[in-house]
């Protein structure tokens, strides 16, 4: 009897486990969503996100707690790895640009926008990715 | 001649007068003039060093050191390496933060 409650409890939780990987992995806000998808916003080399037009009132906001929430990330990672805040940015933009999925904005080396393609993404010669 | 020269310059160049004099006088007492066989078998001395000292050059092989200075550029090496260290943390901060990125 406890043999088969334990077996129960144990395979729920593998379960839980399972239903909320891929539920976390996206957590983003709706208007922060569609605005990646639209290419209204994009993945900069520093780690922030910039927009690559004029942005709505309400999209700035957003965008702008976003921005203040991973720059607060990056100055407790920074601080624990000993090194600045822009050093840290830098590596973490590098990481978001080439994970960025096709149709995404990204800004490319020379600052320009550039859509990602079905190809890898034009990363800064200095990024630990682009080897 | 050229010794005597030396040497005069010799004294006029040392800076510790106190210790030179303090030599001079142990050397030659005062009151006495310097026997003159001393003083041409110090000018000896001298001479035969400085032969000695020159025929050792000439069977050296000299080395030259460069005129530029030797520079390392080590900054870029440091950087990847400190970059590379990070990206584990910024995977990490990803899997932390989902709804920021």
């Amino acid at each position: 009897m406890t043999l088969a409650i334990r077996s129960v409890l144990i395979c729920s939780l593998a379960g839980l486990m399972i239903a909320s990987a891929p539920a976390s992995a996206m957590q983003r806000e709706p208007a922060y969503a569609s605005a990646r998808a639209t290419g209204a916003v994009g993945e900069k080399i520093d780690g922030y996100l910039g927009f690559t037009g004029a942005p709505a009132a309400a999209l700035r906001a957003v965008v702008d707690d976003i921005n203040i929430r991973r720059k607060a990330s990056y100055a407790d990672r920074a601080r624990a790895a000993g090194v600045t805040i822009e050093e840290f940015g830098f590596t973490q933009g590098c990481l978001l640009i080439a994970r960025t999925a096709p149709g995404e904005k990204y800004q490319s080396p020379d600052g320009s926008w550039q859509t990602r393609g079905s190809g890898p993404a034009v990363l800064d010669p200095r990024c630990p990715t682009a080897r | 001649m050229s010794l005597d020269r030396l040497m005069i310059h010799d004294r006029q160049t040392d800076r510790r007068s106190g210790w030179q004099s303090a030599r001079e006088d142990r050397l030659d007492p005062a009151g006495s003039r310097p026997d003159p066989w001393i003083v041409y078998a110090r000018r000896a001395a001298l001479a035969l060093s400085c032969a000695t000292a020159a025929m050792a050059q000439a069977g050296c092989v000299t080395v030259n050191a460069p005129s530029e200075p030797i520079v390392i550029e080590l900054n870029v090496n440091i950087k990847q390496e400190v970059l590379y260290r990070l990206v584990a943390a910024a995977e990490e901060n990803i899997e932390a933060n989902p709804e920021i990125f």
